[in-house]
């Protein structure tokens, strides 16, 4: 199976690969996947005081379908309010790195890992966490 | 000089050996005779050629030419001798014993066996590949007529104790068939001393061409029989109609005969080359060997790296060309049959890469993955949080993962 190029530009050149301080109370933190699925995806944003996600880093066990997914994912999250982050559809991953009907479950995991930061965000501040909308496989 | 992308995916198939081209050539064009035209000089060549590659064959695997049955490949011999056994010897019984790590080709084939009625036993093998003799024995009843287990594996490259099963199934006077696609062209097989009535091979695996394998069908202590799994002309003493892939079968002989001729050498080569490989790719932390290195074709090896996806690593190693246990790519996410039933988690599963050497890799092409294979898995676990959390000491079994 041949990757677009997009895909191959996220792999070789991940944005926001990291790790941020998952005890700080504006960063939330969402670890999706499992190993024995084969792709593991954790999605970290730091908030500031205006809801602005003003950093977002990954780390992600997949392939490069996964790592792309969760790379653009951050890209396209920094700067973003957490009510705009939530608007954030896996389909949209889907047509932006034109991923084959075998890799649309990468997109699902990576909006998982958003909503799921999103609400590890939410819960540490005192608010009820959201209703995970889609669930995969 | 390299070139890329390296080829090391030989278990998948192999280059065609120039030489064996050479051999085959004449008869596409000016020796394009039909091996069964017995009226002419066309066809009488085309026989002659035939004839000659049942000979090189026959010597490699110490047979009589007359027991080379062609067929179009391994799959094809595979359901050959399955469902020619098991409508020959109906009267006989209907079991089958087979093992879990066999090609799809066998176990497909003793799925469709139990679909028309058939009982068909699939043996566990144990962590490192290998089947349990005490538990074939016991699976023997007095309705079993065959008994299929692999010579080489393709995934792994184990070698079944193939002298052991044959001596159980002579003794209960069972028939044995081995698939020996990965085996024969690169270990001795005899199938006199190693006790084999049927056997399974192909072409494209030993630097021969792809479409054209043949079936070994033992004449003699016993006698055995398969029924025809296509009707027509009655080719290959019945058991196989359909007019023979003359330069096919050229190529398959040309290759066998190389096979035997280089393969003290190739062998000693490969092993060396293949331990030097695993040697260096090993000093990689959290990685290891899958099925036994001790019973193992010499040109394979197949490794798991812990915390770094397969399908990933194969994009991270673009320049080298091998195959990984990961099925990312299947809609069922399920990692491979073979490494699971050894016992491997889906997760190491998952993480496995297969290399297979051939005759015409070199050392500079060994060298070559070695560093692009430990820089990749290097890259891709600092991307990996399973990685991160090992490194913390965080037990990552003491984590709910989300179903999915």
């Amino acid at each position: 199976m041949a990757y677009s190029d997009k895909v191959i530009d996220h792999y070789n050149n991940p944005r926001n690969v990291g790790t941020l301080d998952k005890a700080k109370n504006n960063v939330g933190t969402g670890l999706v996947g499992a190993p024995e699925c084969g792709d593991v995806m954790r999605l970290q944003i730091e908030v500031d005081e205006n809801q602005v996600i003003t950093d977002a880093k990954f780390k992600t066990f997949g392939c490069g379908s996964a790592i792309a997914s969760s790379s653009l994912a951050t890209e396209w999250l920094k700067g973003k309010t957490v009510d705009e982050a939530l608007a954030i559809d896996n389909m949209d991953i889907v047509e932006e790195l034109a991923l084959p009907p075998v890799k649309i479950h990468c997109s699902v995991l990576a909006e998982d890992a958003i909503k799921s930061a999103i609400n590890d965000y939410r819960v540490k501040n005192g608010l009820p966490a959201l209703e995970m909308a889609k669930s995969h496989h | 000089m390299l070139t890329f992308p390296i080829y090391l995916d030989n278990n998948a198939t192999t280059p065609l050996d120039p030489r064996v081209l050479e051999a085959m050539m004449p008869y596409f064009t000016g020796k394009f005779g039909n091996a069964a035209s017995r009226n002419h000089a066309f066809g009488w060549h085309a026989e002659e050629a035939v004839d000659y590659a049942r000979e090189q064959i026959a010597s490699l695997i110490n047979c009589s030419p007359k027991e080379i049955i062609f067929t179009s490949g391994a799959t094809e011999s595979d359901n050959l001798a399955i469902k020619g056994v098991f409508e020959m010897y109906a009267s006989k019984g209907n079991h089958i014993i087979t093992a879990t790590t066999e090609h799809k080709a066998v176990l497909d084939t003793c799925k469709h066996i139990e679909k028309i009625g058939g009982k068909v036993t699939y043996l566990p093998v144990n962590a490192e590949g290998l089947i349990d003799l005490k538990q074939l024995e016991e699976a023997i009843t007095d309705k079993t007529i065959l008994i299929s287990i692999m010579y080489g594996n393709n995934e792994v490259g184990v070698i079944q104790p193939i002298r052991e099963i044959s001596a159980i199934a002579k003794k209960r006077g069972i028939l044995f068939f081995t698939d020996a696609t990965q085996a024969v062209g690169k270990i001795p097989v005899d199938v006199e001393a190693d006790g084999i009535d049927l056997m399974a091979f192909s072409g494209h695996k030993m630097y021969g061409p792809k479409g054209v394998g043949a079936l070994y069908v033992r004449r003699k202590n016993p006698r055995v029989k398969v029924t025809a799994q296509m009707d027509g002309g009655g080719h290959e003493r019945g058991m196989r109609s359909g007019t023979l892939n003359v330069p096919g079968i050229v190529g398959l002989g040309k290759a066998c005969e190389i096979a035997k001729q280089d393969m003290e050498k190739d062998t000693a080569r490969l092993s060396a080359m293949r331990d030097r490989l695993e040697k260096e790719l090993l000093t990689i932390e959290e990685s290891y060997v899958n099925g036994s290195r001790e019973h193992r074709l010499p040109h394979v090896t197949n490794i798991s790296f812990k915390y770094v996806e397969g399908e990933g690593l194969m994009m991270g190693v673009k320049d080298i060309a091998v195959s990984s246990g990961s099925a990312c790519t299947s809609a069922s996410l399920e990692p491979s049959y073979v490494l699971k039933a050894l016992g491997l988690s889906d997760d190491l599963a998952h993480s496995s890469l297969r290399f297979g050497l051939s005759r015409f890799t070199t050392d500079e092409e060994v060298d070559y993955a070695i560093s692009h294979v430990k820089e990749a898995v290097a890259k891709l676990r600092e991307m990996s949080p399973l990685w991160e959390m090992f490194k913390e000491g965080i037990d990552l079994n003491s984590i709910e993962w989300a179903e999915h």
